[in-house]
């Protein structure tokens, strides 16, 4: 970095960060800090006793098959909602990239549920698609499919799935349009002169040019898949029927808040703490940002 | 997506009329299935609780969205203590204004410091506030509520507010803009006789206006839809978000959910912040664009 022209104050600095710095503290380290120190505690509920543990509480989370369950959920939920959401805002950004006519009212009408909260979302889903009074259930049933997310464990994964995804299409269609703003039309043109078919050229040219799109949407819709969309899971399905849709981040809330079970939660925190830090870190690590740290 | 809107449609080399026709046919179906669950949530919330209860439920609004919207906003909902939805607008309104107006001014704040300062533990305060990013709430859910509840947060509007509003993203922002301002604009103030407070009011807020701009409504959305934090520190009803009174008007499992009512409140809930994306559109997607997260 260049050396910059900067104000020789000495006192003035350190008032403008205090603010922020002392929130991070009081909120951030000191709970985070919290977090790792009860993970090698057992403690019992009403915080009489407690002994320190080492990482017996990491080593009896980890072996709890309900944990096991809850990872394969998240990861069933995660990748299915980040491959449905992004592929249909794909094809929502190919096709607007394609038209001129009123290619901004489209915009204004594929961006509304960004600003949706994820529990809304799935809650109007729920309204949709519940078996008593949903409409579409009421559809479902009359083509003769026995649909009742409340009872069947795949069904409930596939109405929180559509949910999350539905709320994540608006971010994903911005990015890959401008994305394929990015893409020089020259290029798509000399193909199309070289004889190559519509199909062709996408697989061959805008993909591949759009990998970097890609790659940082399948960050970011991961991330959200993890952790934004407690609100769903907790407002449609409550993790059931039985563990159906028991995410990692709702079990944390879960075994902590609701079963007061303290150790075996601070030691999921911190483990999602880890899985944070490495997303954080691919994130920074391997996506093109245009920001510079020095 | 810089060109007007009334342009017409022209055809690049290797494109045919029938593929454009392809992309409008495309782009309609994906908006009415994008749009449909709000647009359906509108048409419940002017029918009648009998009506709504009886699927399949009309595509057209009913008669009754006089009768259901002043029921709701002002009579008080049954299942939230009967708590009107108004209180609800009013506090969620607070918090997603608290939450943007906070961040933005402690952020600016502190990329201000570390721009245009040179002082010991410069890198070292921006590396604990980048660090922020790796700790959300999600990972430190217990431990978070008992230092509300030490500090006597629990049910108060600082509480819903204040933890929230360090922001490692709109720092990083602020700072990546301030690094692009050059020197000689605050060699210039300097030689001027401005000091630091003159430089920030006069020269620094004015440039990084659009960007303000863009990130409030980032953040005024961010704090509208919060969900796992409003959950935690509140246990008065009358101290709900709008999204976690709708969480509680619901019971799927019981019939005696007012669904009329709680539809009313899911569109009161989506309108105020699908109004701010839509009509700053032009902030909104330069804010998502830039900050990334």
């Amino acid at each position: 970095m260049t050396p910059r022209v900067v104000f020789p104050n000495k006192i003035l600095p350190y008032l403008l960060v205090a603010p922020q710095l002392a929130i991070t503290l009081v909120f951030f380290y000191w709970p985070a800090s919290q977090a790792l120190y009860q993970s090698m505690l057992r403690e019992d509920p009403f915080g009489l006793k407690s002994q320190f543990v080492w990482f017996d509480n990491f080593k009896k989370v980890l072996s709890d098959p309900n944990y096991i369950n809850s990872i394969e959920v998240t990861a069933i939920f995660s990748i299915s909602t980040a491959m449905l959401s992004m592929v249909a805002a794909l094809i929502l950004a190919v096709m607007a990239d394609k038209v001129v006519r009123s290619r901004n009212l489209y915009r204004t009408l594929l961006i509304w549920p960004y600003a949706v909260a994820p529990a809304i979302a799935g809650m109007l889903w729920l309204f949709l698609f519940n078996p008593s009074i949903g409409s579409l259930a009421y559809a479902l049933r009359w083509m003769g499919i026995a649909w009742d997310p409340l009872l069947k464990g795949d069904q409930a994964m596939v109405l929180v799935v559509m949910a999350a995804a539905w709320k994540q299409i608006s971010y994903n269609f911005l990015f890959f349009v401008a994305g394929l703003q990015a893409i020089p039309k020259a290029l798509i043109e000399a193909a199309a002169i070289d004889g190559a078919r519509e199909l062709k050229r996408f697989w061959t040219i805008v993909f591949p040019l759009l990998a970097p799109t890609t790659f940082f949407l399948l960050v970011v819709n991961t991330v959200y898949a993890f952790f934004d969309t407690f609100g769903i899971i907790h407002a449609v399905t409550g993790g059931g029927p039985g563990k159906a849709t028991e995410t990692l981040v709702y079990k944390v809330y879960n075994d902590g808040f609701v079963n007061l079970i303290l150790g075996d939660s601070a030691a999921q925190s911190v483990i999602l703490m880890v899985i944070v830090i490495a997303l954080t870190a691919v994130q920074f690590r391997y996506v093109e940002r245009k920001v510079h740290y020095g | 997506m810089a060109e007007p809107s009334s342009g017409s449609d022209k055809l690049m080399i290797g494109q045919s009329r029938t593929g454009i026709y392809v992309a409008h046919a495309v782009l309609i179906l994906g908006i009415l299935i994008v749009a449909f669950p709000i647009y359906y949530t509108f048409v419940a919330s002017t029918h009648s609780l009998q009506t709504i209860l009886r699927p399949p439920l009309p595509l057209l609004p009913g008669d009754r969205f006089i009768e259901n919207y002043s029921e709701a906003l002002f009579g008080g909902v049954g299942r939230i203590g009967g708590v009107p939805v108004s209180t609800l607008l009013f506090n969620t309104t607070v918090v997603a204004l608290g939450i943007a107006i906070g961040k933005i001014i402690i952020s600016i704040l502190s990329a201000y410091a570390i721009v245009f300062f040179r002082f010991p533990l410069r890198m070292t305060f921006f590396w604990i506030i980048f660090i922020t990013l790796m700790l959300p709430v999600e990972v430190r859910i217990l431990p978070t509520y008992k230092v509300m509840v030490d500090l006597g947060m629990i049910d108060t509007y600082a509480g819903l507010i204040v933890p929230l509003i360090a922001s490692a993203t709109a720092t990083l922002l602020f700072r990546q803009f301030f690094l692009t301002i050059p020197g000689e604009l605050v060699e210039a103030a300097r030689v001027d006789g401005a000091g630091p407070f003159r430089f920030f009011k006069d020269i620094l807020l004015p440039l990084s206006r659009t960007n303000i701009a863009a990130l409030f409504v980032i953040l005024f959305i961010y704090g509208w839809t919060q969900y796992l934090w409003p959950l935690l520190v509140t246990n008065d009803n009358q101290m709900n978000t709008i999204v976690i009174a709708l969480k509680k008007m619901v019971s799927f499992a019981d019939a005696d959910t007012e669904w009329h009512l709680v539809m009313v409140t899911s569109m009161l809930a989506i309108v105020p912040p699908i109004l701010v994306v839509v009509l700053m559109q032009r902030w909104f997607v330069r804010g998502l664009v830039e900050t990334e997260k």
